[in-house]
């Protein structure tokens, strides 16, 4: 059934791609970048420069596929990963999508990383019609079918995130006074916007916005500024220093608000502990993978696997770094999507059989967390769940939470 | 009124960071009339040398001192290894090869560290001075060792004969070669006390700001800016500087509406460009007296 | 001290403002052999290549008017980056909001960075060499947060930056559009060189060239020391925000991470790489920038910023003063032995 579906739905996209583009159907069997016995698949990851922090991804992706193509590869192809360094800067990830797309001819671009450095290539990649597959940001601007059908996303996005939050204030903390940390870019800004959209009229509850440059060296003057305008319930739209720091600033200082941190900076190990533990007690966040460094999962099959991954493949890989565990996961799930689509890789039909995931499970994504897509739908994951720390470990509580997709 | 005397109280404990940078930027101006871009990097990887050896056991004091001795070794070591060499190229060639040293700290501590913050103790604990303040314990042990280093710098220079000869080398290398003064080492040594300051610095930063690869970028930016504002030849006046930047900083982002808060730094640049204005040396720095 | 600082700027004196040691000849053959190369190169190589290309052309562009600023009149500038933003950024708001055509917003972006550096020149003035290094890269630091900030976004699109279109190749020639854009630069860059080569050997230009050696001889002389010194802040801005707003059509966006101080440090060493008071050399840094990135990844990806540091530091031990300088030597050793 499903698999008819699959190929139904592959036969229409590719029908659609050919009226569109108007070519001759040469390359429909295989895009290219593909041949009996190899995958082409690009990368573009800031490795140097201020932003090398996530050059862990590329790196835990590449060990991914080494692992994947040492166990016989996907349909008896390898993958051949090719990753550049951007280094963070638009005009360099133009370079390197040109350089694979033109010179490499890869199948695809995979997981580049960055609001503007993805914004760069987008036009250009949907004018080729090169899937610009599970980008590494979550803005909302990246599930767009109908205007851009070869980008797709991966994440929850922000907006839906800061919605989340609000419907867990409202529900809880009527009556607080909400102060907002939030990093001046496009991820805190659309964070805080969902934020303020799910208050819907209640966004007076507001009471404080402070928000940081990552050049800042601390954020302390923020917190001071947070605390003289009396609210009592802070949420910090911060990446893990500037949270690790909030967290620990709060805590120190013996203001006792309550605290929301949200997900990019939830790591047990990479903000709570050097935050400390006593600080963190009682912060809120949603979560959609399991945290490497959280003790809930020391004794969980999932866990073990990833484990061993590490251990084999990147040894040199940091545990405690929650990029470890989003890069196994995101590659699982393009494997997924090559796997689904056998022997048909052509560029239409890798689209389309990204836009037909159907409850696909990633082990390290927390229980009851699926990925759905569909033609209309380019979120793949949208699901989230509040959790609690509890001065050891992240516990959740509450249902899976649906965030809607886009506006 | 009270969220100004905290913010000015904040800007304090924030401006201390920005003093203990600007010191070391200083005392390396001091040595070899250069600004090392790479000057935070450094102090970065000595603090993150001062870690590994806590995490392998070693008592705060004994990695603390052990890692100053590594730093001023490794300072001594640059110089004679890196820059000797290249002593009569272009003054801008010495300018990349900082922002090359600087590419290759920054990476190679990515590389052996990783990118994940981490905790690096404070001798003094991280308890607020008294209750509700935003100035903390170590904040303020921070400013004591801040101003113990200025004294003794100020003594050094002053009073030893290697001061006085480091000084001599700075001013006039030609003169104090010929009173049998070693210039080449005493650069050396300048480069090697530079270092050190700045594991001075990186361990009582590292605290504060959590230690991670680029947990320098911009402090070194807010250090020269302090040290700027100050006047690069007075070591006290870049402490000084350090304190004025970090208050400005804040009741910049606190008070001046609507662009405050995003454009802290932007404002706090544009005061030392105004400082500059005024005097062309900083505060307190020593005008030039151009000679022909 | 102050003989110190002379001793540190002598150096900088040492470099001729024209390289003289080569024989005439020689120079036209290598540039006649350039320029050919220049021409063929794009009907050859792939598409993407023919962008880095433009790309080593817009460094260039960019790096030569920092040259003006650096090499012929002993200014320092960390703070290049701003002026090509102000470039980019003004041919990217006139085409996508005012829906001016692209070629009609190159003038206009000259003119604004003209204005924008002429002004910044006059602190300048004030400002010993050491002090407006540091000025201007705190202008560096501070471009991105000023183009997201909120009252400019309107028109800089804030942190989501602005799409701009590629130009059609006009007249229906037969090039693609990045070979057309290629060309275009290559065009532009040619005659910005030529202006610089005539500027730096008029009258003005040994101004200029006096203010970088001996400025109160130059006084004496009668040289209106702050009137050049800001003009050729306004003229160098003005190379920069051309290379700007031909990288917002090549790269097709803009955005303020385009535009960090990473970027003001690349032009900075490309500067350094091709050799201060070498117009040629401008495309050597240009190649550097673009090229040698890309090759040290290739060696790690994991340690890429240190193999990168190390080639400078190797490359700086083997060409002190960049690669004009190398040339030069070389020359003037191959002159001496045929002697």
């Amino acid at each position: 059934m499903r698999l008819a579906r699959t190929a139904l739905l592959g036969a229409v996209a590719l029908g659609l791609g050919i009226a569109v583009s108007g070519v001759v159907p040469a390359m429909a069997e295989n895009g290219p970048g593909v041949t009996d016995t190899e995958i082409k698949i690009g990368h573009i990851g800031p490795y140097s420069g201020p932003a090398s922090a996530y050059g862990t991804i590329g790196k835990t992706i590449g060990a991914y596929f080494d692992k994947v193509n040492a166990e016989g590869g996907i349909n008896g192809r390898k993958i051949n990963f090719i990753s550049y360094d951007d280094g963070y800067s638009p005009p360099k990830t133009v370079e390197q999508a040109r350089k694979l797309v033109e010179s490499d001819e890869v199948l695809l671009i995979f997981q580049s990383l960055g609001t503007a450095t993805n914004t760069a290539i987008q036009k250009y990649m949907n004018a080729k019609k090169v899937p610009q597959l599970f980008v590494a940001t979550g803005a909302t601007k990246w599930g767009m079918p109908e205007k851009y059908h070869w980008t797709m996303g991966w994440q929850p996005n922000y907006q839906s995130e800061g919605r989340i939050y609000a419907a867990y204030i409202l529900q809880n903390y009527p009556d607080a006074k909400i102060g907002v940390l939030y990093q001046n870019d496009d991820y805190g800004k659309d964070l805080l916007g969902g934020l303020k959209e799910g208050l819907g009229d209640k966004t007076g509850m507001i009471v404080a916005e402070a928000p940081y440059e990552t050049s800042d060296p601390t954020i302390d003057s923020q917190i001071v500024n947070l605390k003289a305008s009396g609210a009592d319930l802070v949420i910090d739209i911060a990446t893990p220093k500037f949270a690790a720091q909030a967290i620990r600033k709060i805590g120190e200082t013996g203001w006792n608000p309550v605290q929301i941190v949200n997900n990019v900076s939830q790591s047990v190990g990479g903000v709570l502990k050097p935050a400390g533990f006593e600080n963190a007690k009682g912060v809120l966040s949603t979560g959609y993978l399991k945290d490497p460094t959280d003790p809930n999962w020391k004794d969980d099959q999932s866990f073990k696997d990833w484990s061993a991954f590490m251990d084999e493949y990147y040894p040199d890989g940091d545990r405690s770094s929650s990029f470890t565990v989003y890069g196994y996961s995101v590659a699982q799930t393009l494997e997924q999507v090559l796997r689904q689509a056998g022997d048909d890789l052509s560029r239409e039909n890798v689209m389309a059989q990204a836009a037909n995931l159907k409850d696909f499970v990633m082990p390290m994504a927390l229980p009851g967390i699926v990925v759905n897509t569909s033609p209309t739908d380019y979120f793949p994951i949208q699901q989230m769940q509040m959790m609690r720390f509890n001065g050891e470990r992240w516990e959740m509580f509450g249902p899976v939470i649906e965030g809607s997709g886009g506006n | 009124m009270e969220l100004f005397i905290h913010q000015v109280l904040a800007g304090l404990a924030t401006g201390g960071i920005y003093a203990c940078i600007a010191l070391a930027i200083v005392m390396i101006y001091q040595a070899i009339h250069h600004l090392n871009l790479a000057q935070g990097e450094m102090a970065m990887f000595s603090t993150f040398v001062a870690w590994q050896l806590i995490e392998w056991g070693m008592p705060y004091w004994a990695a603390f001192v052990l890692t100053l001795v590594l730093s001023f070794a490794a300072g001594v070591a640059i110089e004679r290894i890196v820059f000797r060499p290249l002593h009569n190229a272009p003054v801008l060639s010495h300018i990349v090869v900082f922002i090359a040293l600087f590419s290759i700290f920054n990476s190679a501590a990515g590389f052996i560290w990783d990118f994940t913050i981490k905790s690096f103790p404070s001798p003094f604990g991280s308890q607020p001075l008294f209750e509700g303040a935003p100035v903390s314990a170590h904040d303020t042990g921070m400013f004591g060792v801040t101003f113990v280093l200025l004294i003794l710098l100020f003594l050094f220079f002053r009073f030893t004969r290697v001061g006085l000869a480091m000084r001599a080398a700075a001013v006039n290398p030609e003169s104090a070669r010929l009173v049998g003064i070693r210039v080449g080492w005493m650069v050396a040594l300048g480069w090697g006390m530079a270092a050190a300051i700045g594991a001075v610095a990186g361990m009582l930063i590292a605290p504060v700001v959590f230690l991670e690869p680029n947990m320098m970028l911009s402090i070194l930016l807010y250090g020269f800016a302090g040290a700027v504002v100050g006047g690069l030849t007075s070591p006290a006046g870049a402490v000084v500087g350090g304190f004025i930047v970090g208050v400005v900083e804040n009741l910049a982002g606190s008070f001046i509406p609507y662009i405050g808060q995003e454009l802290k730094l932007t404002i706090a640049l544009a005061l030392i460009v105004a400082v500059l204005m005024v005097r062309p040396s900083g505060l307190f720095g020593s005008r030039l007296v151009s000679r022909v | 001290m102050p003989s110190t600082l002379a001793a540190r700027f002598k150096s900088l004196r040492q470099i001729p403002a024209k390289p003289r040691e080569v024989p005439l000849s020689w120079s036209r053959i290598a540039l006649i052999a350039g320029l050919v190369l220049a021409v063929t190169l794009p009907f050859v190589v792939k598409n993407f290549v023919i962008f880095q290309l433009t790309m080593v052309l817009i460094y260039a562009i960019a790096i030569l008017g920092l040259n003006m600023l650096t090499g012929f009149n002993g200014q320092f500038s960390l703070g290049h980056s701003a002026f090509y933003a102000i470039g980019a950024y003004t041919t990217a708001i006139l085409m996508e909001i005012y829906g001016f055509d692209f070629y009609l917003t190159i003038p206009v972006a000259a003119l604004i960075c003209f204005a924008f550096g002429f002004l910044f020149g006059l602190p300048a003035l004030r400002l010993e060499a050491i002090y407006l290094a540091l000025a201007t890269f705190a202008l560096a630091a501070a471009t991105p947060q000023i183009l997201k900030s909120t009252p400019l976004s309107p028109w800089t699109g804030g942190v989501q930056g602005i799409y701009v279109l590629k130009p059609d190749p006009p007249f229906g020639l037969p090039v693609n559009s990045d070979q057309w854009l290629y060309f275009l630069t290559l065009g532009i860059g040619l005659v910005l060189a030529v202006i610089a080569r005539n500027l730096i050997d008029s009258r003005s230009g040994r101004a200029i060239i006096a203010i970088r050696d001996n400025p109160i001889a130059a006084r004496a002389m009668g040289v209106d020391i702050a009137l050049y010194k800001t003009l050729v802040f306004g003229v160098s801005a003005l190379y920069a925000g051309i290379a700007g707003s031909l990288s917002a059509v090549v790269v097709q966006f803009v955005a303020p991470d385009s535009f960090t101080f990473v970027l003001a440090i690349a032009l900075f060493v490309g500067l350094v790489i091709g050799g201060v008071g070498s117009i040629p050399g401008a495309v050597i840094g240009g190649l550097f920038l673009v090229f040698v990135p890309n090759f040290a990844e290739e060696i790690s990806k994991g340690l890429a910023g240190a193999v990168y540091g190390a080639i400078l530091i190797l490359v700086i031990y083997a060409m002190p003063s960049g690669a004009a300088g190398l040339v030069r030597m070389l020359v003037a050793k191959l002159a001496g032995r045929s002697r």
